[in-house]
């Protein structure tokens, strides 16, 4: 996993949002899936739902369909976006919640297709289990949240390289130690306090399946010592994008 | 029924007894449709804010006093107990770690205008390897659970974001602990708890001496 920085204003990320969200593949993705959507602020699948969950700023808002841009508006402010600073500056809470149900939904169904695979046994695959009943918990939780915000975003289709039970477990490594900075990069800017506190709740959960992998994989608990690092939304869209259909 | 509720039912109850769940908060606040506690939030909330008659360098103290305790529990404590193997080598490491969280709080402190708290004196009623790590294990879940209490009430988001940076690591060591004793790596399930001060001190109180 590429060293995360703690400063939000990388214009490489930035650049990297945008052109995403103006990919006509997955413009034309999504403007299939919102037409089965009514409503203004209809969530969307995939790829484009992820972007817009992160809060595309408003210089890219052209570029994206009506029911994104509504989306966007219905969840809260858009930020404005200048070429250097961040497009996750402001998130609204709906954003950062679908954000983070976003990226629940792909943890889960990860752990399934891990117990699934027949790669694992006995405390190794009860461990395992246990963590994707955990992550399953929060997406219901994110998605109660969210629901009572505005609308959810749906469940985008994972997809994960599943080939040996030492590569599924680096795998499952980089998930949970990227969850776990996701959660990190928001909290501040959760504005309710109570989903703060639901955040913070969960945000150490996937800080221990972290430890857990990382020490399976004979690593530090720790891999960055005293201090854990946030990520920012654009830079956790990088590394998950490859595992989202 | 979607997926989520199938593999968990008991989301879909109506009721959720007890304070044991964070989807409790979760679910209250939907229900409430309030965003700041408006009571039908319920016990869960209002415990955790329950200590927040006190300022943001209130906070950074009682982190700091909790970050003495436990640089102190590792380094000195660990030494005095005597351990072996991978026990020798967490406490060495994790030592560290709480050690550099008391240099940042107390840096933090003072930035802030505030007065760090005095090193306190400490005793830990541990005599071997065993009980040592069975009281890391409690004081680390106990960190968790006092900065996550502690998160909604601090204003200033350089101080959140650093809590966060390092409740995340107080977990991880939680975990670690978890792994080579055999406790539950999650010992309040798929949430963790916040707790309040007054919890906190219940766990962290008898360790501290006076005088």
């Amino acid at each position: 996993m590429p060293e995360p920085t703690t400063t939000e204003s990388a214009p490489r990320e930035v650049s990297a949002v945008e052109s995403l969200a103006r990919d006509d593949v997955e413009r034309k993705k999504f403007l299939s899936m919102a037409g089965r959507r009514l409503g203004a602020g209809a969530a969307s699948a995939g790829l484009a739902a992820f972007i817009a969950a992160c809060g595309s700023s408003k210089s890219s808002s052209s570029s994206q369909s009506p029911s994104s841009a509504s989306s966007t508006a219905a969840g809260g402010t858009a930020t404005a976006s200048p070429a250097g600073s961040s497009s996750d500056s402001d998130p609204s809470d709906l954003k950062i919640v679908n954000y983070a149900l976003t990226l629940e939904y792909l943890e889960s169904q990860f752990y399934a297709k891990v117990a699934a695979s027949g790669l694992f046994h006995g405390k190794t695959l009860s461990v395992l289990k246990s963590f994707g009943a955990e992550e399953a918990e929060h997406v219901a939780a994110l998605h109660k949240v969210a629901s009572g915000l505005g609308t959810p975003a749906m469940e985008p289709t994972g997809k994960f390289p599943i080939h040996s039970a030492g590569q599924v477990t680096a795998l499952a490594g980089t998930v949970e130690n990227l969850g776990a900075a996701a959660y990190l990069g928001q909290a501040g800017n959760i504005q309710s306090k109570e989903i703060l506190a639901a955040a913070l709740a969960i945000h150490t959960i996937e800080a221990r399946h972290a430890a857990t992998l990382n020490t399976l994989l004979k690593k530090s608990p720790t891999p960055q010592g005293a201090f854990a690092k946030p990520m920012s939304m654009a830079q956790v869209l990088a590394v998950v994008k490859p595992f989202i259909a | 029924m979607n997926r989520s509720e199938i593999a968990n039912p008991e989301l879909g109850a109506v009721e959720v007894h007890g304070m044991s769940r964070a989807s409790f908060i979760l679910r209250g606040a939907v229900a409430a449709g309030a965003v700041y506690g408006a009571g039908a939030v319920g016990p869960y909330v209002s415990n955790a804010f329950a200590q927040s008659g006190g300022s943001d360098i209130d906070i950074l103290n009682f982190a700091l006093t909790l970050e003495y305790l436990e640089t102190d529990f590792y380094q000195v404590k660990g030494a005095a107990v005597g351990l072996s193997g991978e026990a020798k080598a967490l406490a060495k490491s994790f030592g560290d770690e709480e050690a550099d969280h008391v240099a940042a709080l107390t840096k933090a402190i003072n930035a802030a205008g505030g007065k760090p708290v005095a090193k306190p004196k400490f005793a830990f009623p541990v005599t071997d390897q065993a009980s040592f790590l069975k009281l890391a294990y409690v004081l680390e879940n106990t960190g968790v659970g006092a900065y996550n209490g502690a998160g909604p009430s601090i204003t200033n988001k350089q101080y959140l974001a650093a809590a966060g940076s390092i409740v995340q690591v107080e977990a991880r060591h939680a975990a670690a602990i978890a792994l080579l004793t055999g406790e539950q790596i999650t010992p309040s399930g798929a949430f963790d708890m916040p707790l309040t001060k007054a919890q906190v001190l219940a766990k962290a109180g008898p360790l501290i001496k006076n005088g």
